[in-house]
């Protein structure tokens, strides 16, 4: 089958996100814009993944659990996984590594909700802030987890893993890189490339997305696109 | 001026590219974000940074740096390390913030700047 995903979508809960963007929403845009697949990826928290997860049942869209980490050398990279037990203890790692406080009124509210779009509670962590593991720390955290790891955005200025560390690093086990532009970005040519949204609104939604050739839609599957096995591909 | 001046001058520690001490430093470069060293780094330059990943190695090599300091007493990874010594890149480590190591090498009169 063939399925439209838009791998990288945040919610309420990253601070620089729309209060508008409550799990209830992105999925419902996320149908409404024809897709398959969403990933909801947060700023270094996926405690919104399970009301997304929720608020897509019989819904006609899969929702997967990742989380947007930001690495001590303020690397972006997303972390996408295939079951809750896997995004927990990546959520662990990072918060034993991340250090702070928000101040709401300096970087935004952190909205954790229900399914019905509800607050449930305010998530007190600087999200915004980096982690103190190193790209290839995070990388290996998220494969140790069975998730695949995807640099963000490389093809911005800001907080990609070209902005900060001019090429992607020797043996950084990516399992592909994001980009926002058409252009092809300068990576090695066997890394799998996706388009994703970084929406941070709804109606930025949907806006990129990537189409996978798959059995189903799973972030396993997907993993399997990303390294064309067994007939799994990117579409372009 | 060579790197061995300033290594004593300001009290760096030398952790990679002893043998390589003698090399001259004709100006410096300040900045964490490696894209912009790539852009903006000369051949000579010191390198003033806060980065401790291994691409720093590649970008020095790259450019014909001069060597890399790193600030606020911050330790080269060991991959950093290990890639410096197999391409002798000097890699120095001082104590001080970025902008008092940057203040003290203009006073010993490298700039930032070249004619």
């Amino acid at each position: 089958m063939e399925v439209r995903a838009d791998l990288h979508i945040h919610t309420c809960l990253s601070p620089c996100a729309d209060r508008d963007m409550s799990p209830p929403t992105v999925v419902r845009r996320g149908r409404e814009r024809g897709l398959h697949v969403i990933a909801v990826c947060d700023h270094n928290s996926a405690e919104n993944v399970e009301a997304a997860i929720r608020a897509a049942e019989d819904a006609g869209l899969a929702v997967i659990g990742g989380m947007e980490i930001t690495s001590r050398e303020e690397v972006h990279v997303l972390g996408l996984f295939k079951d809750d037990r896997a995004l927990q203890s990546a959520q662990e790692v990072v918060y034993e590594n991340l250090r702070g406080e928000n101040e709401p009124q300096v970087f935004g509210e952190q909205l954790v909700m229900n399914e019905r779009g509800e607050v449930v509670r305010h998530n007190g962590r600087l999200l915004i802030g980096a982690t103190g593991l190193s790209v290839e720390e995070v990388v290996q955290t998220i494969h140790r987890l069975g998730g695949l790891a995807i640099a963000a955005h490389v093809d911005r200025p800001r907080f990609s893993l070209l902005s900060q560390l001019g090429f992607v690093p020797a043996g950084l086990d990516l399992d592909a890189v994001e980009v926002c532009a058409e252009a092809p970005p300068a990576v090695p040519k066997d890394l799998a490339v996706v388009r994703s949204s970084d929406a941070h609104r709804p109606e930025e939604i949907g806006a990129r997305y990537t189409r996978f050739l798959v059995e189903r839609p799973t972030a396993s599957e997907i993993g399997m696109a990303l390294r064309r096995i067994e007939g799994r591909r990117v579409l372009t | 001026m060579n790197l061995k001046e300033i290594v004593h001058n300001l009290g760096l520690e030398v952790r990679t590219g002893q043998s390589a001490l003698m090399t001259e430093v004709r100006g410096g470069y300040a900045g964490d974000l490696l894209s912009d060293v790539l852009a903006h780094g000369q051949p000579a330059d010191l390198w003033v940074t806060l980065q401790t990943h291994p691409n720093t190695v590649a970008v020095a090599s790259l450019k014909g740096l001069a060597g890399i300091v790193l600030v606020n007493g911050r330790e080269p990874e060991a991959d950093t390390l290990q890639r410096a010594e197999a391409e002798n890149v000097v890699l120095l480590v001082s104590a001080l913030p970025a902008f008092e190591l940057v203040g003290r090498l203009h006073a010993l009169g490298l700039s930032g700047m070249r004619t």
